[in-house]
């Protein structure tokens, strides 16, 4: 089991927003709720490749910013169920960082 | 003061009501008025034509004005002297008799004439008719008839319509033969579907007449007169007379002589004037307005009224707004009431129908989100008087539709819903059918919002969300659900937007956060982060807290999200006008960041598409202007034509007034995005009139302002709001009017849709009136949303956070 890896300082991410990264070679979108949560799905919508780091986040969904679509970041589901975006498994540690376990593997979509 | 020359070319009844009007406004003091018309008569009232055919009037009882009334109101009247010629630019007219009238207002009345189709047969030499032919438009035409019939005649009618049918019941008085020819499959189809035709015609037949449907007339037999006529299928009708009533033609002739726009009539604008030439205004069946040529009398009312207010100067703001039709009459003895259209056309559309052919009654009505858009009421009217008001109004109707048709009560039925096969489609843009949303209120939902959500039915293009909110309340039988926040400004808070407005002031709610917190139990709703950020701006003023992941990525960084995820940087350029630097900083800019496309916008300004998001900070400060908001729900820009500058028509300053127009309001959030447009002349090459907001010069230093423009997916032409006398005044009440929608309008509804919505009289009282003694509160809080303004690209360059612009941040670093 290899060991965790740090993506960023949970204040790289404004509340309520979403950046883009790049870990082991994969683009991953991670969000910081405002509710203090963080969570990461993959970078591009399923839909038409929208950057999903760009949506509007709400509660535990995000909005592409392209064409609407909207996904529970938690399980990854569209609303209308038309297309699911792959998750990821993210924690915030004790210090404040976002950290996932490496290397990645979608857990859903 | 001495008095202006009014010219009126045409002494029908438009003519003769047009001066009716402007003299009883005073316009014998303001006007020296020459009347020309054709027939040598004072004016009748065409109406009562098939009375004098019938006998039942004598013609002497049908003139609205005689020969009298011209001098006792210091009228010259020239009958039968048509107008050949008009002389736009030495203003003068001439008549057929040689008689030469100056003007300094000019009125085109000319109306129209009976259409001869040009069918083989039917002059006798040029453009004489031949004997026993004879049109249905003049008394002289009344009494050519008259003479023919006779007992035991036959008699033919080119044409069913109102008119022909009109003719026919003259005939049978006379104790003709009559025999209706009509073109189309079924009687009267200006004003009846198929099956009112249908019944129409068994009636007709019932009293004696012979109806011939689907049947175009070959050739009018006869050498020296008529002795029959031939059909295109080969069979021959004998008959004595023919009277042809198949329509009207506008004469607009003398507009295109005076090279005027002429479509299928003179084209006027929202002050029945030619929009090629202020001095020359237009009313009556010659007029077409917003692409509408009207040939009933109720219309022709309402613009010689238009038309009086505006050339006398007792409303300069008098404006036409197009006429809903609705018409009851009587045929041959059957009463019949007859309101817009006559079918369904969208998938929405309800029609409400009830048919009882052997007593020849009939009625039809279709009805548009619980608003009647058309009628026919055939054999019993007694619900039209209701009818034709909810029309002309557009008021709701009871949810109850069997008492739009009946005044008894009867058990409730289902017509459309019940009908419609579950496979049908539903929602066309998302491809959800009748089903999809049975099995989706059966798997719980009983919002309509719940279910758009789940199948993303009335999501597209939203056309079809009436007839989804029908379908839903249909599944759900006596479970629907009332979907409260169809009312609210924002899902999840249960306020509309006043409410919400009064509630966000009293607890002093400066931020988005805030207000979920506060007023929506903490629970965020991404749709509705935007909306409130937009209305906070609007309450607050630049005074409170901006949090980024509340507005749309366009608004958090300042430039136009496409499709890859790039952007494109719109710099301003107020009135559309640039400068040789300006260009060349644009294309340094263009070259040193690799732009893909430089291409120029619908609001005449530049854009740099595929701007990668980290070049953004670096684009901006080299550009070096502050931002164009290319991209928000914010007013946009101001394009312009060249106005008095350079171009030999133009009456205003158009270029000045942009710039003045976008200084002022650069960036103002608004529930949708503005958009502006100023114009030096009428001839629109700025496209105001189809803008949120455009401001027309009209000559003496004046402007008209048009509100509620469209020209995108739906086109709509802006309502005239008033007339302002200088730049300061437009913005004054260009302002005012934005703040008012800012306030009013819900959150992504554009002026032209708010407007339908309230209607431009109440937007034009409070706005331009001040009804509601709001206007100085207005005029201030437009005044502090301007006072706020920040550019945003200075804002964030100074920010220079970390990673609002990365587009890729490598893991850990």
């Amino acid at each position: 089991m290899e060991a965790e890896r740090v993506l960023c300082r949970l204040a790289d991410i404004p509340p309520g927003e979403g950046r883009t990264f790049e870990v082991g070679g994969e683009r991953i979108a991670v969000f910081h709720t405002r509710a203090g949560g963080v969570f990461a799905t993959a970078a591009d919508c399923p839909h038409k490749a929208g950057p999903m780091a760009d949506g509007l986040v709400g509660g535990t969904t995000v909005t592409c910013p392209l064409h609407e679509r909207v996904y529970d970041l938690r399980s990854g589901k569209e609303l209308s169920g038309e297309c699911d975006i792959a998750v990821y498994p993210v924690r915030l540690s004790a210090d404040g960082q976002v950290v996932m376990p490496a290397p990645v593997a979608a857990v859903a979509g | 003061m001495a008095k202006r020359k009014l010219v009126v070319i045409g002494n029908g009844m438009a003519g003769a009501r047009a001066v009716e009007e402007v003299l009883a406004r005073g316009g014998a003091k303001l006007f020296d008025i020459t009347m020309f018309g054709d027939e040598p008569y004072g004016n009748y009232n065409r109406i009562l034509l098939s009375n004098i055919l019938s006998g039942i009037q004598d013609a002497s009882e049908i003139f609205l004005n005689p020969l009298d009334w011209y001098a006792e109101n210091g009228i010259t009247l020239h009958a039968g002297s048509p107008v050949t010629e008009v002389d736009r630019f030495a203003r003068v007219v001439q008549a057929a008799n040689g008689v030469r009238a100056g003007y300094d207002v000019l009125l085109i009345a000319t109306g129209s004439r009976a259409f001869i189709p040009p069918i083989p047969g039917i002059f006798l030499g040029e453009r004489r008719l031949k004997p026993g032919v004879f049109g249905f438009r003049t008394i002289d035409d009344c009494e050519g008839i008259a003479a023919a019939a006779g007992e035991g005649r036959k008699a033919a009618v080119i044409g069913g319509g109102l008119l022909g049918l009109e003719a026919a019941r003259g005939l049978l008085q006379h104790g003709c033969e009559v025999h209706v020819i009509h073109l189309a499959g079924h009687l009267m189809e200006q004003q009846l579907d198929t099956q009112g035709g249908a019944i129409l015609r068994r009636t007709m037949e019932g009293m004696g007449i012979q109806v011939h449907v689907g049947t175009s007339t070959g050739q009018v037999l006869g050498e020296e007169r008529v002795t029959g006529l031939a059909f295109k299928d080969g069979t021959v009708l004998d008959c004595e007379l023919v009277v042809v009533a198949a329509g009207i033609r506008p004469n607009s002739e003398i507009g295109l002589r005076a090279g005027l726009t002429v479509e299928r009539a003179i084209v006027v604008d929202n002050h029945m004037r030619s929009v090629d030439d202020m001095n020359i205004y237009v009313v009556g069946e010659c007029a077409q307005h917003r692409g509408r040529v009207y040939g009933l009398v109720a219309p022709l009312w309402d613009q010689a009224k238009v038309f009086a207010e505006h050339v006398t100067e007792s409303n300069r703001d008098a404006a036409y707004h197009g006429s809903k039709l609705a018409t009851k009459l009587k045929v041959m003895g059957v009463e019949l009431a007859s309101m817009g259209v006559t079918e369904p056309s969208e998938e929405r559309d309800e029609v409400i129908q009830f048919s009882e052919p052997r007593r020849g009654t009939y009625k039809k009505l279709i009805v548009r989100d619980g608003r009647l858009i058309g009628g026919i009421l055939m054999g019993d009217i007694s619900k039209a008087a209701y009818l034709m008001q909810a029309f002309d109004r557009d008021s709701p109707l009871p949810e109850e539709r069997l008492s739009l048709l009946f005044d008894l009560g009867a058990p409730p039925q289902k017509v459309t819903l019940d009908e419609m096969p579950a496979e049908a489609q539903v929602c066309n843009c998302n491809g959800v059918s009748k089903a999809a949303i049975g099995q989706c209120v059966a798997g719980g939902n009983r919002t309509l919002a719940a279910v758009m959500n789940a199948t993303r039915a009335g999501k597209g293009c939203g056309s079809c969300k009436g007839l989804v909110s029908d379908l839903v309340a249909w599944f759900a039988g006596g479970e629907v659900e009332e979907d409260p926040s169809v009312h609210w400004y924002v899902p999840g808070i249960p306020l509309r937007k006043p409410e919400l407005i009064e509630a966000i002031r009293e607890k002093e709610l400066k931020s988005v956060s805030a207000v979920f917190r506060e007023l929506g139990g903490g629970i965020e709703d991404a749709n509705a982060k935007p909306a409130l950020a937009s209305l906070l701006a609007v309450v607050w003023k630049g005074d409170h807290v901006a949090e980024p992941d509340a507005r749309f990525i366009n608004e958090r960084i300042h430039a136009n999200i496409q499709k890859d995820g790039t952007f494109s940087v719109v710099p301003p350029m107020p009135g559309g006008a640039t400068t040789p630097a300006e260009l060349r900083r644009i294309a340094e800019v263009a070259e040193r960041f690799n732009v893909p496309l430089v291409k120029l916008t619908g609001g005449q300004r530049i854009d740099l598409l595929g701007v990668r998001k980290e070049d953004l900070p670096a684009v901006w400060a080299a550009l070096g202007t502050v931002s164009g908001h290319a991209y928000g729900k914010t007013f946009r820009t101001c394009k312009a034509c060249v106005g008095t500058e350079f171009c030999r028509f133009g009456l205003g300053d158009s270029i000045a007034l942009a710039r003045k127009i976008e200084d002022r309001f650069k960036g103002i959030d608004s529930p949708h995005k503005m958009k502006l447009a100023t114009t030096g002349c009428p001839r629109n090459c700025s496209e105001a009139l189809i803008k949120d907001v455009g401001f027309v010069a009209v000559g003496d230093g004046k402007w008209e302002i048009y509100v509620g423009g469209a020209g995108g997916s739906h086109v709509r032409k802006g309502d005239l709001l008033c007339t302002v006398a200088s730049h300061e005044e437009a913005l004054l009440l260009g302002g005012r009017f934005m703040q008012y929608y800012r306030e009013e309008a819900k959150y992504k509804e554009r002026t032209y849709t708010w407007i339908e919505r309230v209607g431009i009289e109440r937007v034009r009282a409070v706005v331009v009136e001040d009804s509601e003694g709001i206007a100085a509160r207005l005029d201030a809080a437009m005044q502090e949303s301007v006072d706020a303004y920040v550019d945003p690209w200075s804002e964030l360059i100074k920010q220079r956070e970390t990673t609002r612009f990365a587009s890729l941040i490598p893991a850990g670093e």
